[in-house]
């Protein structure tokens, strides 16, 4: 397998509804990446994206054929990935083995989404046919609901009083509220206060409206070469070291593992492993806060934390910029937004920049060196996790 | 190979109140909602049986931001129930309002039962027909 270096990242602005079709959003990111990489689209010879549910955002089926067409890349091989709210980081894993297998010297990889323009009640439903629709939907499962469930599973299982585990969980979001408002890319710009996330509206008991990321609609692009190929086109190459993926089957088939979420400890041991570094090794991690519990939960899976623990750990700062690991310092899905067909490339975009110390004072990671992504689809149903090291 | 117990047969049966699954006969494991092969031992050889319906509450939510169409369910109660025989199982937990549902409800026995009935998601554009849902009240 060759070495695979991301070239160039770019994000678009993640917002609620508005007017740009998802061929537009990704157009917008995917030319920034492509110029930022030196390299024009004739130089791509794959697409790889991420779009989980642009049939139901704006009718539009086979997206990434008509993508490839718009930015000049026409007839190049097209896919498309459904990874639910892991499909962007599907898609680039995806490029990434084809780039390090040989086939292809640059890619084009990424996801769009127009999640908050379906409004609230169809992306519910939406995003609840990432449950299982014939077993567990029924029961009026949605995706809140399914976090909700493991919120106070967590609380049952690891001793940690609800009262306490509410605090905690509201302490993980103040921090990614913070961090949001220091990125122009983030859908939200405000401060809240724990006081604020525990009086907020109540969506699914213990969940309230700030525990939960918005819905979002954006897109991400990032362009993979290989690592000869990059040679000539940058001299701060950031290469994926470590690319994992895992699946699970419906939330009640988990009862061994759960709450914790075992297809992230499959995914993340992969990762690990292929990259010979652990999770030590992270200083910087862009993970699936879809929900605050989410957070804790992941955290503890990829080893930063001991189970039960993590709640405590965000609450000393040990995992925000200077802690133990910087979790999150794009603000994470709670402040940057959620357009759930490209988050995983955002996490990238988000990484790649913390590597290369680009982003806003506020919220840089001084030194990072090893970064890691993680994404999430359903409940846990998709899971991959990639690890990225500068290279200079 | 045939596929031992289809979601259609699960669906009518729990229309009667009748919760089915597998039992697995190389290692026992009893299995709900229907798969293809043991997920325990991966054997091939599964064999319908009827569950009880009883179990403990695992964990739960009281949902009030529903999926579109379904708003007029809001507020209702989620729960995950471990059944006796092994497998969880989400349903809803009926005979307690959900407005003072709370933590403390995990760990209490639960059932099925003929006085509370069967309650089915009637179906939606998307959903290719309806779907029985396990409901539960405390033993």
């Amino acid at each position: 397998m060759r070495n695979v270096v991301v070239l160039g990242v770019a994000q678009t602005k993640f917002t609620g509804p508005q007017e740009k079709t998802g061929v537009e959003l990704f157009a917008e990111a995917s030319s920034e990446a492509i110029a930022e990489s030196r390299i024009t689209p004739g130089d791509v010879q794959a697409l790889f994206l991420g779009n989980a549910l642009g049939d139901f955002c704006e009718g539009q089926g086979m997206i990434q054929a008509f993508i490839a067409q718009n930015i000049g890349c026409p007839g190049i091989p097209a896919n498309k990935y459904d990874g639910a709210c892991a499909s962007a980081s599907v898609a680039v894993r995806d490029a990434y083995v084809w780039v390090a297998s040989g086939q292809y010297d640059i890619v084009l990889a990424g996801g769009a989404e127009r999640a908050a323009t379906m409004g609230t009640a169809l992306a519910t439903r939406t995003f609840a046919m990432f449950s299982d629709s014939r077993y567990e939907f029924p029961a009026g499962i949605t995706f809140p609901g399914v976090f909700a469930m493991l919120s106070h599973l967590y609380s049952k299982r690891y001793d940690v009083p609800l009262d306490l585990l509410k605090e905690q969980m509201a302490t993980v979001s103040v921090q990614s509220y913070r961090h949001g408002m220091y990125n122009p890319k983030a859908q939200m710009h405000k401060e809240v206060t724990v006081k604020d996330v525990l009086s907020s509206f109540m969506v699914s008991t213990p969940l309230q409206l700030h525990d939960c990321c918005p819905f979002s609609d954006g897109a991400a692009a990032v362009v993979l070469a290989s690592e000869e190929a990059a040679e000539k086109l940058t001299d701060k190459p950031v290469f994926i070291i470590g690319a994992g993926q895992a699946s699970a089957g419906p939330l009640a088939g988990q009862k061994e593992t759960l709450p914790r979420i075992y297809s992230r400890e499959l995914s993340s041991k992969r990762a690990y492993e292929m990259a010979s570094v652990g999770p030590e090794d992270i200083d910087i991690c862009e993970l699936h806060d879809c929900f605050s519990i989410a957070s804790i939960i992941a955290a503890e899976s990829l080893g930063f934390f001991d189970y039960g623990t993590a709640g405590a750990a965000w609450m000393k700062g040990e995992a925000d910029i200077g802690g133990k690991v910087a979790v999150n310092p794009s603000g994470g899905l709670k402040a940057k937004g959620h357009p759930i067909g490209a988050t995983g490339a955002a996490q990238v975009y988000e990484v790649v920049r913390q590597l290369r110390e680009e982003v806003e004072p506020e919220r840089q990671v001084p030194g990072a060196k090893i970064g890691m992504t993680d994404t999430l689809g359903g409940d846990g149903g998709t899971l991959v996790n990639m690890i990225l090291k500068r290279g200079w | 190979m045939k596929y031992t117990l289809t979601f259609d047969e699960y669906n009518k049966a729990l229309k009667k109140n009748r919760l089915l699954g597998l039992t697995c006969t190389g290692c026992g494991e009893v299995i709900t909602p229907p798969v293809m092969i043991c997920p325990a031992c991966y054997g091939k050889n599964l064999e319908i049986t009827e569950l009880k319906g009883e179990g403990i509450i695992q964990t739960f939510t009281v949902n009030f931001v529903a999926a579109q169409g379904r708003e007029c369910e809001v507020p209702y109660t989620v729960v995950m129930v471990e059944l006796d025989e092994g497998p969880w199982i989400m349903g809803n937990l009926v005979d307690v309002d959900p407005a003072v549902v709370n933590i403390d409800i995990i760990g209490k026995r639960v059932k099925m039962g003929e006085t509370i009935g069967t309650r089915v998601f009637p179906g939606d554009a998307y959903s290719a027909g309806d779907a029985a849902r396990p409901l539960f009240q405390f033993e």
